[in-house]
């Protein structure tokens, strides 16, 4: 009776703030135990960002596996997961990709109530500028596509955009004069440590280790088959092991002796101090590469270009940082008047068609989950629960079945920019 | 910053170079199939050292060999080609 009593407790509501009212706030638990390695696993899940996090909870939740192992070289979601620029979407061309962040635009929308905590997922819209006639077709065209497959997309006229973002420059002398729109409003934004934190608390509390500062050195075989991985831990032994961490999956695959169609890139991001609210929406513009919104806390963050060459330094060349300033400036002359609060990088997995991987690996018993460009928080939930299906099933649910590792020796790449096999053109 | 020793003009900043890709992935007229796509799509991406092909686009347009650490940026051998 005890227990059930503190596992009601346990969960986040109004109840449970008012009882710490009372008691001054001192009943709340840790959200999540520091497990210690246990020598075996049914699944054993490398790399403890969101996309791992949320393969951990799905095969727990959804397929019953619970013993299963997050292991993390650092701390959780210190990787990309918090240094992505928090944008939510699923307004791509191709229905592959399509198909694939719907799946995980549809799990968003529902996160918070699923994890019993607060992920702050915000859809106040994600639009897209266009800057000439030929980006209006574009866009026209891409929101065709999206109508076709059942995606809200609507095109809009300047006047509209004017009306949504006022402080747009809209004048005919604009650097990049604005023709229109097209918007997504089911898209948004989302609290990127809040996902990690709510994955990892939903996962633990089913019953899966989330293990920190435990590096993967190496991987355990028998013959072909991979059957558990080294760590600076020790050995821990595992039915299926996935590699589920994206900027560094060409370090953890070449350990198995595999070269992968990625190359890791610098992706830079900025966040300025703190203002009254100024932009509610996600602007981005594809034809300059650049991207802002406003956060919560009132910063303004926003993103550009990657840094055109391989590395794995988290941090990256001020050029890139000042392109995309000038371009966000160009656009909203009132963000001259702030000042950056702080510029970082994040290592991103450049794949060789702009699409992630989710598949099986040439050697049974290893999954790669990678591959996600400076696409991939918006697919956390999605990427994860694809992810839990493949490697409680063995089999690729029809969503990721297009994403396997074959596709490039096969000719079936998914290339939404049609940049060909050269990531630094992306 | 990263600064890259162009053999005709000095040590100039990254941003006049452009990067051209791994000197493994180069495809040659008498490689099979297999090889050619482990050339054309897949990469051995070493958090560590790795010979690259760059050039000097926004300088004197010289190709190089460079071996750069992938971490640290350093870079150990230049060599035109």
């Amino acid at each position: 009776m005890v227990r059930i009593a503190s596992l009601a407790w346990s969960r986040y509501s109004a109840l449970s703030l008012l009882r710490g009212a009372i008691g001054g706030h001192r009943h709340w638990g840790r959200a999540w135990r520091a497990a210690e390695p246990a020598p075996s696993y049914d699944v054993v899940v490398i790399g403890g960002g969101g996309h791992g996090l949320a393969t951990a909870y799905y095969l727990a939740a959804e397929h019953g596996i619970r013993r299963v192992a997050v292991l993390e070289r650092g701390w959780i979601g210190g990787g990309n997961t918090g240094r992505n620029t928090t944008i939510v979407r699923s307004n791509y061309r191709q229905p592959e990709l399509q198909r694939l962040f719907e799946y995980s635009l549809k799990l968003w929308h529902g996160l918070s109530d699923e994890l019993n905590y607060n992920t702050m997922f915000s859809p106040r819209g994600a639009l897209f500028l266009g800057h000439s006639d030929a980006d209006m077709m574009r866009l026209a065209e891409r929101g065709d596509a999206m109508r076709a497959m059942g995606l809200d997309a609507d095109l809009m006229s300047p006047d509209e955009v004017a009306r949504l973002v006022p402080l747009l420059d809209m004048s005919k002398e604009a650097r990049w004069p604005i023709f229109g729109g097209l918007i997504q409003r089911r898209g948004g934004t989302a609290r990127h440590d809040a996902v990690a934190w709510g994955f990892a608390r939903a996962a633990d509390a089913l019953g899966v280790d989330i293990i920190e500062n435990c590096e993967v050195t190496g991987f355990l075989r028998d013959a072909d088959r991979v059957t558990g991985v080294r760590t600076t831990r020790g050995d821990i032994v595992a039915g299926r092991t996935g590699i589920c961490v994206a900027g560094n999956s060409g370090h953890v695959a070449g350990l198995a002796g595999i070269r992968l169609p990625i190359e890791s890139h610098t992706l830079q991001a900025w966040v300025t101090e703190a203002v009254k609210p100024m932009i509610d929406t996600v602007v981005m513009s594809q034809t300059l590469h650049c991207y802002f919104s406003q956060s919560d806390k009132g910063g303004i963050v926003g993103g550009g270009d990657p840094d055109f060459f391989p590395s794995y330094a988290q941090r990256g060349a001020p050029i890139r940082l000042e392109e995309s300033i000038a371009q966000a400036i160009a656009l909203v002359p009132a963000f001259a008047r702030l000042r950056i609060l702080r510029t970082w990088a994040g290592v991103t997995d450049m794949s060789f068609d702009g699409s992630p991987i989710i598949g099986e690996m040439p050697l049974p018993g290893l999954y790669l989950n990678g591959g996600w460009c400076y696409g991939g928080f918006k697919a956390t939930p999605g990427s994860g629960r694809l992810y839990a299906h493949l490697l409680a099933t063995g089999e690729s649910h029809p969503v990721a079945a297009p994403f396997d590792l074959a596709r490039f020796a096969q000719g079936r790449t998914i290339d939404e920019a049609g940049a060909g096999p050269m990531p630094q053109n992306r | 910053m990263m600064l890259i020793p162009c053999p005709h003009c000095g040590p100039r900043v990254q941003e006049e170079f452009a990067y051209e890709r791994t000197l493994d992935s180069v495809v040659r007229l008498d490689d099979g199939p297999v090889t050619a796509m482990s050339r054309l799509y897949t990469r051995a991406n070493p958090r560590g050292e790795e010979i690259e092909i760059w050039s000097h686009v926004h300088g004197c347009g010289q190709w190089l060999r460079l071996r750069r650490d992938r971490v640290t940026h350093a870079i150990s051998d230049v060599e035109a080609i």
